[in-house]
């Protein structure tokens, strides 16, 4: 007989107690060499007021589209055939530890919230094709029974026109998945929970 | 176009009526935050079926046990909560990361944006974590937390729970929830608690009396098993 998954219920007003332990803003550090970027954004409510508790995570590969993840290979073998190298690298990768792909940061006063990292590579979709670089995201909020699912993607990024999810949303509300360049070299994306410009939520 | 091997697997969605809606209105906080246009859905990728692991460098034993993390004992009835994290097909989830945070036994959250007239207590966090087992057996030492009020509505209280957020194997499995205990009265009022069409699985957050948790002459026990996702038993097709 199947179980069936546990409801969700809100991270409330005072996850920061329970989640703050784990809170990582910086994803880079010792022994990793690719280029860092920094992404900060504000999250807002349907009256375009910031919410200011609520917590993001973000989850990524590395700059070789590989994700640090203990079955990584075996997942990865069951869409192409591995590159026997992949295999290597990815095994050499965790044994330094050196980039390990997730983040967590709860939203400020002003909504706003900041992680540095590296731009990731690209990854296999289930149909064989390979995604554009994107940074998988959950937002947690009171006032969210469960969780929303969203992504960041890359600006200049030619591959978002062939990539497996954005192809999903109607073109006139993909913008909402791509970041912004900002003049010096940041980049900007903001989550917007409700309203005319409603940022696109996956069915995850 | 590399060629597909078509093996890949997703994990489950939720049946019907078993997950809130992001929309549920008797949760004011719900209405101007939840989307209103529809979700898109995503076949999950690999994106979705990796996700965060952490090992047991970064846990600290001692944050299973909330009533030891200061000099003096916080006050209120002592309970152990344990459970295990299993998948949709009852098998264990190992070495996930658990967080709990809840009030303490007066209803009161250790946080500057809770201003309900209740006591802290200076022997009380209310924050824990641990790793379950390679059975997915985890273990709480805690205090039984107090009802508080809110302001969702008239004489709002919500009824005593505790926060748990569980990762599992991938981003696809990420839960977070609350425990709630057995025979509260509150329960049949509380919004956030009735979020779901489901009544069965919503009581399945209700944990159950365990005389097996208990420790005899120090805790009441209370059992809690907490379910993720199960992966799907056919590959993905176009």
């Amino acid at each position: 007989m199947s179980l069936q998954a546990t409801t969700s219920q809100t991270v409330g007003p005072y996850f920061q107690i329970g989640l703050a332990r784990f809170y990582i803003d910086d994803l880079t550090g010792p022994g990793v060499a690719e280029e860092v970027i920094e992404i900060e954004g504000r999250v807002f409510d349907g009256e375009g007021q910031p919410v200011p508790d609520g917590v993001i995570e973000i989850w990524q590969a590395d700059a070789q589209g590989d994700y640090a993840h203990p079955g990584f290979s075996e997942e990865l073998e069951s869409i192409q055939k591995t590159d026997p190298r992949a295999k290597e690298r990815a095994h050499a990768q965790r044994r330094q530890g050196a980039f390990r792909g997730f983040g967590r940061v709860p939203t400020q006063p002003d909504g706003s919230f900041r992680f540095k990292t590296i731009k990731p590579g690209r990854v296999p979709a289930p149909d064989g094709t390979l995604q554009a670089p994107h940074i998988a995201v959950s937002v947690f909020t009171r006032g969210l029974l469960r969780r929303l699912v969203t992504r960041i993607y890359f600006p200049d990024e030619p591959s978002n026109a062939e990539d497996f999810a954005l192809k999903l949303v109607e073109a006139g509300r993909r913008h909402t998945l791509i970041a912004k360049k900002l003049r010096d070299g940041r980049l900007a994306w903001n989550v917007v929970l409700q309203g005319a410009d409603e940022t696109v939520f996956f069915d995850c | 176009m590399m060629q597909s091997m078509a093996r890949f697997r997703g994990y489950r969605r939720a049946e019907p009526g078993t997950q809130p809606d992001h929309l549920h209105p008797p949760y004011v906080s719900s209405i101007k935050r939840a989307p209103s246009k529809p979700l898109v859905y995503l076949p999950h990728t690999l994106s979705e079926v990796t996700g965060p692991s952490f090992d047991s460098s970064a846990i600290d034993v001692k944050a299973s046990n909330l009533t030891r993390q200061h000099r003096g004992e916080p006050l209120g009835e002592r309970i152990i909560v344990s459970g295990r994290v299993l998948d949709e097909d009852g098998r264990p989830v190992a070495r996930t990361l658990i967080e709990v945070w809840q009030a303490n036994a007066a209803g009161r959250y250790r946080h500057n944006v809770d201003q309900h007239n209740a006591p802290l207590d200076p022997n009380f966090e209310g924050s824990g974590h641990t790793l379950t087992d390679e059975q997915g057996n985890f273990r709480f030492i805690t205090v039984r937390p107090g009802a508080y009020p809110w302001r969702n509505h008239y004489n709002a209280w919500r009824p005593a729970h505790i926060h748990f957020s569980v990762f599992g194997p991938a981003f696809a499995t990420r839960l977070i929830t609350q425990m709630y205990f057995p025979g509260d009265a509150l329960l049949p009022f509380d919004p956030i608690f009735n979020c779901t069409a489901d009544e069965k699985a919503r009581n399945r957050l209700i944990s159950i009396f365990d005389w097996e948790t208990m420790v005899s002459e120090h805790a009441l026990g209370y059992k809690f098993d907490i379910i993720l996702s199960g992966r799907d038993s056919t590959p993905w097709e176009k």
